[in-house]
């Protein structure tokens, strides 16, 4: 592959969950004494670069910080040491049902959506009609998002994210939503997104045919630091021994 | 403070829409909807005007306009403080998957409850009409005082906001200072007449609560100056606290999502 520019460095990141539980305040009040703090860290010290265009896998066992380094380039939560640079693009993770209101028809839980991800209304507006006829629900686009079965919220979620693009985009195992005839259909939208080269794509997912069929490159992490990162082809039958 | 210019303005329109939509929500499912925001502080007006007006036998001017213009400042601060306490725990399915400046959704919540202060202020100028209260230029006054009063709940909001999301039962305490304060703001008694001279004073300047309702009263029902100075004073506070307020969220939001 050709050099391309990075869409997304990260480097030397370290992500801990102190004890940074939530107390009440008996607790506080007693537990002045033992100042004990435990430290749990999620992701150790990792460093990779994203060229622009690039699909990249991770994967990797439950609770080895697959999540948080995704939540983390998302800036959801910013790294307790090194740093992560996106380059000024523009990033979304895609993800199911971004403060849905129940009470609200799906025409306007779309607007309300958008708006988080950072759209304006008229971007939003102008889009509509598209996510509308590709979530594919019919008439219940009208109704309270109450109303809707699990599919049919998960199917309006996987529309709006992935209608309204970003130039970055992080996926964490949402292609396993709705039907059958859904399923198919957002996994075609998700290879049209991919193919798009100027598109970055990050994915988090365990599925082994998805990461084959859809990545340029695999990160395999554990227990929060990166065993490997490779093609697919050298990558994925190792951890499928390991997984063993 | 110039990244919260800017995220304000990069978000402010969100945080219309969802308090738009927050309302709307609310209203979605009641027989009654939007008339309830009206009638639930109407009646409430008309209880205490029966009790402290009749039974205790107050002797204010224009007594139901009195105890409305209170409810509905209070109303408006109270909500607000309250919820702001748990607004990250009810807000998870946003900030766990969003970035969001933090207090986009404060402005959100302010703008909510400031709607339906909106709806209260309406009925006091039907009120101020019912019972031909004579408006001087005073009136204007209210400008200033409301702003105080957002400057001011925003400032306690973001505290409590802060502590909200560590401290989980946060909510019983502030539940009972609120209780306290509104006790100590008058809302159905005058303060200046009924509480002991040396009390008065005392209160009307430590509590910006008592001294902004009293200005409200002052300038709308008697056409008299609020004590600007004073005003001023809590204009200035609130400003400070609230500025402390947001750099707090700005360096610990990102560990927010960790605790919920």
């Amino acid at each position: 592959m050709e050099e391309r520019k990075s869409a997304i460095s990260v480097r030397n990141v370290c992500i801990n969950y102190k004890s940074l539980k939530a107390s009440s305040i008996k607790q506080s009040m007693f537990s002045l004494r033992k100042v004990k703090q435990e430290v749990f860290q999620a992701v150790r010290n990792v460093s990779f670069e994203v060229p622009e265009g690039q699909i990249l896998g991770i994967t990797g066992k439950n609770g080895s910080g697959k999540s948080t380094m995704l939540r983390a380039i998302a800036g959801i939560f910013s790294a307790d040491s090194g740093e992560i640079d996106l380059h000024g693009h523009s990033i979304s993770l895609l993800a199911i049902g971004v403060g849905f209101k129940n009470e609200l028809s799906g025409r306007e839980n779309i607007i309300l959506s958008g708006m988080l991800l950072g759209f304006t209304k008229e971007e939003i507006m102008e889009k509509m009609p598209e996510i509308i006829d590709f979530a594919g629900i019919g008439n219940f686009i009208d109704m309270p998002v109450r109303t809707y079965s699990s599919g049919m919220h998960s199917k309006l979620a996987f529309s709006i994210s992935a209608i309204l693009e970003t130039e970055i985009m992080l996926i964490d195992e949402v292609l396993s939503v709705g039907d059958q005839k859904f399923k198919k259909k957002s996994y075609r939208k998700m290879k049209e997104l991919i193919s798009n080269r100027d598109r970055t794509v990050v994915i988090v997912s365990h599925n082994m045919s998805t990461l084959k069929d859809l990545c340029d490159q695999i990160m395999w992490m554990h227990d929060g630091e990166i065993v490997m990162y490779d093609k697919p082809e050298i990558v994925l039958p190792i951890y499928k021994d390991f997984m063993r | 403070m110039k990244r919260f210019w800017k995220d304000l303005k990069e978000h402010y329109r969100y945080a219309i829409y969802s308090a738009k939509a927050e309302l709307k929500s609310e209203v979605a499912n009641s027989y009654l909807n939007w008339i309830w925001w009206v009638l639930e502080p109407f009646c409430f007006m008309l209880i205490y005007t029966f009790i402290f007006g009749y039974i205790f036998n107050s002797r204010e001017p224009f007594f139901s306009a009195f105890v409305f213009i209170g409810l509905t400042a209070w109303e408006f601060f109270n909500r607000c403080l309250t919820q702001s306490v748990k607004l990250m725990r009810n807000n998870k399915s946003i900030v766990t998957k969003v970035y969001i400046p933090k207090f986009i959704l404060l402005i959100s919540r302010m703008f909510f409850n400031g709607y339906k202060m909106l709806i209260s202020f309406g009925i006091i100028v039907a009120m101020v009409i019912f019972f031909r209260i004579p408006l001087t230029p005073n009136v204007l006054y209210v400008i200033p005082i409301l702003i105080t009063l957002f400057v001011l709940t925003f400032a306690l909001m973001t505290h409590l906001l802060h502590y909200g999301v560590f401290v989980q039962d946060l909510t019983n305490v502030v539940t009972i200072v609120l209780r306290m304060i509104f006790y100590m703001t008058g809302i159905f008694y005058n303060i200046e007449t009924r509480v002991p001279e040396q009390y008065a004073g005392i209160l009307m300047h430590a509590n910006p609560m008592a001294l902004l309702l009293s200005g409200l009263r002052k300038c709308i029902l008697y056409g008299e100056a609020p004590d600007m100075k004073w005003v001023g004073i809590w204009f200035v506070i609130g400003v400070i606290v609230a500025i402390l307020g947001v750099r707090k969220i700005y360096k610990n939001e990102n560990s927010y999502v960790k605790v919920i």
